[in-house]
């Protein structure tokens, strides 16, 4: 070993290369795998054809959430195309000894919610899932990204992909955040500056005051988004936080396992003097509340600003254009007071209970405005329950909100939660793509405390004039 | 072996100057239920290509006649979003062997190759000059020789380099995939594991 300074990247990287084939990609090994019904049926499909086994089934576990109804999960799923599926990953799994949370199951929830909550992540772990937000899970300091069904299938069949090294970026933000600004503002700010491609090759690590003061739930909501600036993935230092959150978590090591853990956990940080391939600062007196006004997570502005002119942003008038035609907005309009008619709080973005939290916040002793249709998606049963055990959602039913059952939901609309064509949805999920929620659907992206202030106001609304009230 | 082999592709393109085309667009999560990999082509840019009552959006270039061929040629960063391989998928299953741009999402890449489709990255006065081409001729001919790595306009003899690595292009040029590879290299994966800290 030479004693260059190197990177948390570099050291979890390098410790899972098996193979370093020339002029082609790593053989890069896998400790954790996710599974979902919508991207692995192909992938068992695959293992059949070729007559191959799962190597090592007690690295991979299967969650049911992308296509599952978020009311009545006791009674049998109606569309005959979502049962088939979670059917086949309930099958696939009993068939191969993978342990399998699906629906009714108290694990259950979205995959990446109930990895983190049960201990599975830990750090260090290189972790891949069928879906690209598994970047969510470097929140722990571990390397965590997006793969396709070919991929889910090179895990199972050989706990293994082929994966070229990503370059490295680190993106350090520093200073205090005011109050009202959320990480998901600090996420859909540092998306803006960087461009829906502007992390494309890259994977990155997020430093500085911002993060080490984050919670967890924080955390993983920023590096969730990692994949919107076309980063593979992102990640944040392990640290005490981190330790506390794991601790004691069902699948988490144990007594003189921990120990040994813990150790080994502490030298999982960038040491002083490496370098990255780019590197970005910004300062967090600059971040206000966030919300998106166009087709792709980078279009985002703070909340007090106006709809950027074709001139003032980069990239194709036309592209942009249609995007806006979409929304059914004008270039130079200010967000605020804009019309809204659906609010989506969920997601693997911000579905943790921070989140409703948050929500709840602004919403106490207000009401939910007529105009507004809500859907309110726990990430897990067991965020549920903790919207329960704490009274939340009390604070919910006396504003006239109703909880649903956990999944992705709004997200991506593959159930029946669907925002009808040309009405506009504050949702806290993470793509605001045509169709994304429905087709037709227009969706603005913000953080939980600006969706709860559309809420109860029926128009975009800035929640630090609601949390000033509040606070009177 | 997944796929066929990929030497060299001579054909007309169809062009479609967007940039951000992201996979959702490519194929709305909607259609993402089923359990086998063919019949995505169906749905293929769906909510781009059909009315609400299913009838062809007239102004749609997949419904224009005039418009045909197994290379699809998007605006810059093609592929964006999410890691559904059913996009690679679906224009695969559409009869696309090759997809040109000048800047491709990094999942989506790996994914297209992962099928058999050649993600072919030109720069961008190069993307510029095919849309001029396909604009002037509908019909005209690219030609993607994957052993030289270079895609030409026929008509003007234009051409450009295009980068891939070894590994992958041995893969595409014999109709090999990573799982082959994985599959013979067992033991050594059983080892590491057993070293593992997790
Ligand atoms: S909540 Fe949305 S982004 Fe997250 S896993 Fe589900 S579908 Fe994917």
């Amino acid at each position: 070993m030479s004693n260059t300074p190197t990177t948390l990247f570099d050291k979890v990287w390098d410790a899972h290369v098996i193979r370093k084939i020339e002029d082609g990609p790593d053989v890069f090994f896998i400790d954790r795998h996710f599974i979902h019904e919508v991207t692995s049926p192909v992938a068992f499909l695959g293992l059949e054809n070729r007559g191959v086994n799962v190597m090592f089934p007690d690295r991979t576990y299967a969650t049911a959430d992308h296509n599952t109804p978020t009311v009545n999960q006791h009674l049998p799923v109606q569309d005959p195309l979502s049962a088939n599926q979670l059917k086949a990953l309930e099958t696939n799994s009993s068939k191969y000894g993978i342990s399998h949370w699906g629906l009714g199951n108290p694990k259950n929830g979205i995959v990446h919610v109930v990895g983190p909550e049960n201990g599975i992540t830990l750090p260090g772990m290189t972790i891949v899932c069928g879906d690209s937000h598994t970047s969510t899970h470097g929140a722990f300091g571990a390397i965590a990204f997006g793969i396709g069904t070919s991929e889910v299938e090179m895990v199972l069949s050989s706990q293994c992909i082929m994966q070229p090294k990503p370059k490295k970026m680190r993106i350090n933000v520093n200073g205090n955040l005011s109050k009202g600004v959320t990480p998901k503002d600090v996420i859909l700010y540092i998306i803006s500056k960087l461009t829906t491609a502007g992390a494309t090759g890259y994977f990155v690590e997020y430093a500085g005051d911002v993060f080490e003061n984050m919670s967890m739930e924080g955390r993983m909501t920023v590096c969730n988004m990692s994949i919107e600036m076309g980063a593979r993935g992102g990640m944040i230092a392990p640290d005490q936080t981190t330790f506390n959150y794991i601790n004691g978590r069902e699948k988490a090591p144990k007594g003189e396992a921990w120990d040994k853990a813990l150790a080994y956990w502490k030298t999982l940080k960038t040491e002083e003097g490496a370098t990255f391939d780019k590197e970005y600062n910004f300062d967090a007196a600059d971040i206000e509340p966030m919300i998106t006004y166009g087709t792709n997570p980078g279009m985002g502005i703070g909340i007090s600003n106006h709809i950027p002119l074709a001139e003032e942003v980069g990239g194709g008038k036309s592209t942009y254009e249609k995007s806006l035609n979409y929304m059914g907005f004008h270039e130079g309009e200010e967000m605020k007071g804009k019309k809204i008619d659906y609010v989506f709080i969920g997601s693997c973005t911000n579905g943790r209970i921070e989140d409703f939290r948050a929500f709840a916040s602004v919403i106490k002793g207000r009401k939910k405005a007529e105009n507004v249709t809500a859907w309110i998606v726990p990430g897990s049963h067991v965020v549920e329950q903790q919207i329960k055990d704490e009274g939340i959602l009390d604070i919910l039913t006396e504003a006239g909100f109703q909880l649903r059952q956990p999944g992705c939901s709004a997200c991506l609309a593959m159930n029946d939660d669907k925002i009808p064509a040309g009405k506009y949805a504050v949702s806290t999920s993470n793509r605001n793509f045509e169709g994304r929620q429905g087709p037709g659907a227009r969706t603005l992206l913000a953080s939980p405390l600006v969706a709860a202030a559309a809420a109860v106001t029926g128009v975009v609304t800035d929640p630090r004039e609601l949390l000033e009230e509040a606070a009177v | 072996m997944a796929y066929d082999k990929f030497t060299v592709l001579t054909s007309s393109a169809v062009p479609l100057p967007i940039e951000n085309v992201d996979t959702d667009q490519i194929i709305p999560a909607r259609f993402l239920k089923a359990t086998k990999r063919e019949g995505f082509g169906e749905n293929l840019f769906r909510d781009w290509r059909y009315n609400n009552d299913n009838s062809p959006k007239e102004d749609f270039v997949l419904n224009n006649p005039i418009y045909s061929g197994k290379i699809l040629v998007g605006g810059k960063n093609f592929g964006s979003g999410s890691s559904r391989e059913h996009a690679a998928w679906a224009i695969y299953d559409y009869g696309f062997r090759c997809v040109v741009s000048s800047f491709f999402a990094d999942i989506f890449k790996g994914n297209a190759i992962n099928v058999g489709i050649l993600p072919v990255q030109v720069s961008p006065e190069f993307l510029d000059k095919i849309f001029t081409a396909i604009e002037a001729d509908p019909k005209t001919q690219l030609e993607v020789n994957l052993p030289e790595q270079t895609i030409t306009i026929l008509a003007t003899k234009e051409k450009e380099k295009f980068d891939i690595n070894g590994y992958k292009k041995h893969n595409l040029l014999n109709g090999f995939d990573d799982i082959d590879y994985l599959q013979a290299m067992k033991s050594e994966i059983n080892t590491f594991a057993e070293s593992s800290v997790y």
